[in-house]
């Protein structure tokens, strides 16, 4: 069983590593592809055709292909994404100072769709297909049709110009943080909800619920002590994998209430062809979903003895 | 851990409904006449995207200084009625959604297309090959789904030259996993039935094994999953304009409007409130229509 869980372990730390391989090659790809020169769009139209040279010589792009790769991985594995010639400072320390702004928000926002998804999820699930299971299937699926960026620009018009509760951007302050989270989690929460809703129903169906019935509990003690439990292991996991979803939603989000996050460096950085920052901030968030699947991987394997079995044998 | 990799569906696609959210198997005839509305208000879209912009007469360079940003149903300088109001240059709301329709409409028909036409060639190899052939298009998701969806689209519509070629190719960068998971499911057990034996036994190549004996079988999940991705692709696409990536600034999409009407939107709601209703109407009505062809069909069986 130990052996197993290991083995278990070491297989998925090695997809980890390849799968990084895999993103810093096809950032590598995209850049190479796109259009226009690093060296001109980092010294601006003004440069002269050997200052050019002079940077093309300095950046290595007159190398072979190959070699260019292979110098790339080199500086890649050293952290070194070169200098983002916009803010004049190392593209990493760049984003590094806006990540944690990011996750910040993407914490925040994780706990509100667990929290309300949770408690919508039990609600509708207690009870499938009943009344209120069926309006909540509606408004999950109201909540994940509404682009977040419009519905951001809403809550900003309700909360912050009507009412005058929030303020409309910027950060610093708790307050700061309740509508983007909101905005990044109304969705999540649609996602929590189902899933809870739909494991919770399985689990209502099992023997040892039939069993607590019969024992004469209440309906909320059979829900929450003995079907709840059972059906939070899928809840885990997608916890998880949305988190990456929440990062890449956050992008969208943060450029609606001027949050000063990777996602609007990133949008920002795109538009000025800054591409060493571009690829810092892209390879980053593809790092730490890779962490995360791979917790969330493990969290599952932990909760679920069953996963444990199937891969050892 | 393929299985792994591949039944861990797009967790941000709309999810489908249980059935019962449609009714009882038997449905009372107005019960089911109501399952049609989605389909009617589809349609209305498509004719909207289709003879809207040869009705309305919208030029996206002109500005009207008289008409800023009027209210909805007011009446503009030349006589007639902006019913949904004007923007911060005087440009008709109801207009640009009309031309947006068409936009929306031309990227995610197209994205569909590409995208599900890669992923189901992809799919199919990996399914009835098998073998190293699925393996290695199992880690290829593996990296791509490493990236947030919207973000790898973000990279590469941002660092090329804007166009609606490369907002398609774009979304569909990852549109295609979807398509891929579902039909290499399909494939996997239709290769094991009878007929797709008794070809191989008869020496049909495998080419037209594929074509004939194997791909009919996966239309139907592959149409429940084109109508999810549309709606996706509608969203997605909308995200990058309002973020002023891929299109160029000359056409008129939903997510531009929405984006212009944000520093106007003390004194001017409407700007941004409309596009967005008109857009999240067509996805909600695409999701249902995709969540009864997917309880029809299974198209999320992987």
């Amino acid at each position: 069983m130990i052996m197993g869980t290991l083995q278990m372990i070491v297989r998925r730390l090695g997809l980890g590593v390849f799968v990084m391989w895999g993103c810093v090659t096809l950032i590598f790809v995209i850049v190479r592809l796109a259009p226009g020169d690093q060296a001109t769009v980092a010294l601006g139209p003004d440069a002269t055709a050997a200052e050019v040279e002079a940077a093309r010589e300095r950046l290595g792009l007159d190398d072979p292909l190959p070699l260019q790769y292979l110098s790339y991985i080199g500086r890649v594995l050293a952290l070194d994404f070169g200098d983002s010639y916009r803010l004049g400072q190392p593209a990493m320390d760049a984003v590094l100072d806006r990540f944690p702004s990011t996750l910040q928000l993407a914490l925040a926002a994780m706990a509100i769709a667990v929290v309300f998804g949770l408690i919508l999820g039990c609600i509708a699930g207690g009870r499938p297909n009943g009344p209120v299971d069926r309006a909540m299937s509606a408004v999950a699926i109201s909540l994940q049709s509404f682009p977040t960026f419009w519905v951001g620009i809403m809550l900003i018009l309700f909360f912050a110009l009507n009412l005058r509760v929030l303020p409309s951007a910027g950060s610093g302050s708790l307050s700061h943080l309740v509508l983007p989270a909101v905005t990044l989690a109304l969705p999540q929460i649609a996602i929590v909800a189902r899933l809870t809703r739909s494991s919770l129903a399985e689990s209502m169906q099992e023997a040892y619920v039939q069993t607590a019935r019969s024992k004469g509990l209440t309906e909320p003690q059979v829900l929450v002590g003995h079907a709840l439990k059972n059906s939070l292991i899928p809840v885990v996991t997608i916890i998880g994998l949305q988190t990456g979803v929440l990062l890449g939603g956050s992008v969208v989000v943060e450029n609606v209430f001027a949050w000063p996050g990777l996602g609007s460096l990133i949008v920002d950085s795109v538009s000025a062809r800054d591409y060493s920052v571009v690829q810092a901030a892209a390879l980053l968030i593809a790092a730490v979903v890779v962490v995360l699947n791979l917790l969330a991987d493990l969290t599952y394997a932990r909760l679920d003895p069953r996963i444990r079995v199937e891969a050892t044998g | 851990m393929t299985d792994t990799a591949l039944a861990e569906h797009a967790a941000g696609a709309p999810q489908p409904q249980p059935a019962a959210f449609h009714g009882p198997r038997r449905a009372h005839p107005i019960r089911r006449a109501l399952r049609y509305i989605p389909h009617a208000i589809i349609a209305v879209y498509v004719i909207v995207a289709a003879v809207g912009p040869l009705l309305v007469d919208y030029d996206p360079l002109a500005t009207s200084v008289l008409d800023r940003l009027l209210s909805p149903g007011s009446t503009t300088s030349d006589g007639s009625t902006a019913w949904l109001g004007t923007d911060g240059v005087g440009r008709d709301i109801l207009a640009q959604i009309i031309m947006g329709t068409r936009t929306s409409m031309v990227i995610a028909v197209l994205t569909v297309a590409v995208a599900g036409a890669f992923g189901v060639i992809v799919g199919l190899i990996a399914g009835y090959v098998g073998g190293w052939a699925d393996a290695s298009i199992a880690r290829v998701i593996d990296i791509l789904v490493a990236f947030p969806g919207i973000l790898l689209a973000i990279v590469i519509a941002g660092l090329f030259r804007p166009g609606i070629l490369i907002v398609v190719i774009a979304l569909s960068a990852v549109g295609w996993i979807g398509f891929a998971r579902v039909v290499r499911g399909a494939a996997m057990s239709l290769r094991e039935r009878d007929w797709v034996n008794a070809a191989r036994v008869m020496a049909v190549p495998r080419r037209s094994i594929l074509g004939r004996h194997v791909l009919p079988f996966v239309a139907g999940p592959v149409v429940a999953m084109a109508t999810l991705e549309f709606a996706l692709v509608v969203l997605a696409e909308a995200g990058l304009s309002f973020l002023g990536i891929g299109l160029p600034s000359t056409s008129v999409s939903w997510g531009q409007t929405v984006a212009g009407g944000k520093e106007y939107l003390e004194i001017a709601w409407w700007i941004s409130a409309f596009p967005g209703i008109a857009l999240a109407v067509l996805v909600i009505c695409v999701g249902l229509v995709g969540d009864q062809l997917t309880a029809r069909y299974g198209g999320r069986r992987t």
